[in-house]
């Protein structure tokens, strides 16, 4: 008890000295949160994709639409259990700041392929009645203060002119990785539209999403469905959901990967600031550690003083980094533009990893002070004028 | 009855760079038990490191050091850590408290490694303290407490175990005249009343004076 004691009263000695080096693994600590926040953000869309869903896209690019007629064909294919549709629709809701997905989607699979977005059944009848109706999410709701039978007015870009929808359902996410920040509305309603006013443009789909009964087959279903549109004007591009959602961040990938690398030097960083720390009381307390080993106290009492301070300094400095990491996360997501990340949140796991990287930085920066304490000569030790 | 520290034939030697420093030449001296010993001789002479082999804080090149019937030259390292904790108590030049420990807690640091119960330790301290005339200080800092206070509690620290023999190197070398009276008058007490074997370097004659037995050494002999 008593040695526990000197651990932290000699973590106490140097105050300013210890405060700086709590702050700066605090700091680090935080940074390291809000990272790996950000680059869990960005694969959010990944963790979320599931094994049975499949992506069939425009073979040239995912901007081109694919033929409505296209999902019939696809729908006879042994395998697939239900073929549903989107349309990216884009447009400004208030301002171009207001950032969230706007899509066209079809009521009628819409559930049997996302069963993630928990939707009230009366809500979601309510939604498939009206054709210029919209489902929103949670987040979508709470943002703009949203409720059933609000019109939300939308200028459209990609569809111009102005559109009106009414708020009829409002979904959850069933998992935290889900988007609850989407605008979903019937896609027969901008199709209706497009035959009205751009009748080029009717009957066309922005993707499809081919529910598959064994994920284990989408590789030979992808080929097959691929295959069905060879040499045709609309050929496709069939992947799985982690595929195509892997491919929207591969142009930042670069970004990504040096985020995750900065996050990891920030570990790093904590190491040689604790290191620089215990280094100088290690060296400072040479001759007290002389003294210990005069008195007969074991290379075990010495190992537990020092790596016990280094634990202490970085427990404290990890614990104090965490508490901060979750108002500094949320202190970030109120400066970047809504909807640019829809899934923000501080991962279990970034908790865990920041936490643990705290405690064995802290072990590993006492390895070298302990390897100069032991190998210090008692009456080298004595001599010693630090 | 045989002497209760004899050394035999001991060489020491370090090594600085690539040159080898004698200090030691094949040193022989018996203590008799209840002994109090001062060792003196000029800078380099060797009597430090004399009575740190004799503490078990360092090992000679040849030789044999036996105390109280255990060969400490051939103890390896943790035993002689274990031995010196129960047979040695320590009195340094420059007192070695620890400044975050209080006067109490510095005298109680040897005690941790018996199996001595809190309340054993505590009141074993409190003696030990009450012993040195610092019954009064308990609480008190080292940097609450002057340069012969501080090494009386150092004194303290180096009894309370109880031990075999007590070394104390240059115990008056940083005390004023008045402090270093004090202090030689308790290791003498240490000596006389506690029976406590007392081996100490010192460069000081009147210090010398309290001793029973001076020896001198002189280019890492004793003559």
């Amino acid at each position: 008890m008593r040695v526990l004691k000197l651990v932290f009263k000699n973590s106490l000695r140097h105050k300013l000295r210890t405060s700086l080096t709590v702050l700066g693994i605090a700091i680090a600590v935080t940074a390291f949160g809000l990272l790996r926040t950000v680059v869990t953000a960005w694969n959010a869309g990944v963790e979320s994709s599931a094994a049975n869903r499949l992506i069939v896209r425009q073979a040239v690019s995912f901007i081109f639409p694919l033929p409505f007629s296209y999902r019939d064909r696809i729908a006879k294919l042994p395998g697939v259990e239900a073929v549903s549709y989107q349309n990216w629709f884009g447009g400004v809701y208030i301002d171009k700041n207001q950032f969230f997905a706007r899509m066209a989607i079809d009521p009628e699979t819409f559930e049997q392929v996302y069963p993630e977005y928990i939707v009230p059944p009366d809500q979601f009848a309510q939604f498939k009645k009206e054709r210029n109706s919209c489902m929103i999410g949670r987040d979508i709701a709470e943002r703009y203060h949203l409720k059933i039978g609000d019109i939300m007015p939308i200028e459209g870009d990609i569809y111009p002119g102005h559109w009106e929808f009414v708020v009829r359902a409002i979904y959850q996410p069933r998992d935290k990785t889900v988007d609850a920040s989407q605008m979903l509305f019937q896609w027969d309603y901008l199709n209706e539209r497009m035959e009205q006013e751009a009748p080029g443009r009717a009957n066309q789909v922005g993707w499809y999403i081919v529910k598959i009964a064994d994920p284990s087959k989408a590789a030979a279903i992808s080929e097959e469905i691929d295959a069905l549109f060879k040499n045709s004007d609309a050929e496709t591009k069939t992947e799985t959901e982690r595929a195509f959602q892997q491919g929207f961040i591969a142009a930042s990938g670069s970004i990504i990967s040096a985020m995750n690398f900065i996050s990891f030097v920030i570990i790093g960083i904590i190491m040689l600031v604790l290191g620089n720390t215990m280094i100088m009381s290690a060296r400072e307390r040479t001759r007290e550690y002389a003294v210990f080993k005069t008195l007969g106290f074991s290379a075990g009492h010495l190992i537990g003083l020092i790596a016990g301070e280094s634990f202490v300094i970085s427990f404290v400095g990890g614990a104090v980094g965490l508490a901060f990491t979750l108002p500094i996360v949320q202190m970030f997501q109120a400066f970047i533009p809504k909807g640019w990340f829809p899934v923000f949140n501080v991962e279990p796991i970034t908790i865990i990893l920041a936490g643990v990287s705290a405690l064995v930085v802290g072990l590993a920066a006492s390895l070298f002070p302990i390897q100069r304490a032991l190998s210090t000569k008692i009456v080298d030790g004595l001599r010693f004028i630090g | 009855m045989p002497p209760i520290i004899q050394v035999e034939n001991v060489t020491k030697s370090y090594h600085r760079d690539s040159f080898e420093i004698p200090v030691l030449k094949n040193t022989s001296l018996d203590i008799q038990d209840g002994d109090f010993i001062a060792l003196m001789g000029p800078s380099g002479s060797g009597k430090t490191t004399l009575l740190n082999l004799i503490a078990g804080i360092d090992k000679p090149n040849k030789g044999r050091i036996v105390i109280g019937g255990t060969d400490i030259a051939s103890l390896s390292e943790s035993a002689l850590a274990k031995w010196r904790s129960n047979n040695v108590g320590f009195v340094f030049q420059f007192y070695n408290l620890l400044p975050v420990l209080n006067a109490f807690e510095n005298v109680e640091l040897p005690l941790l490694l018996t199996s001595l119960s809190r309340a054993e330790r505590k009141k074993r301290v409190e003696i030990a303290l009450q012993a040195v005339g610092l019954g009064d200080r308990i609480h008190h800092y080292p940097k609450q407490l002057s340069g012969g206070q501080e090494q009386r509690v150092a004194i303290a620290r180096a009894f309370v175990t109880d031990p075999v023999i007590i070394v104390a190197d240059e115990p008056t070398g940083d005390l004023d005249k008045q402090s270093a009276d004090e202090i030689l008058l308790l290791l003498e007490r240490l000596n006389q009343e506690f029976k406590k074997t007392i081996v100490m370097v010192t460069h000081d004659p009147r210090a010398a004076e309290k001793a029973h037995t001076v020896r001198h050494l002189e280019k890492g002999e004793l003559i």
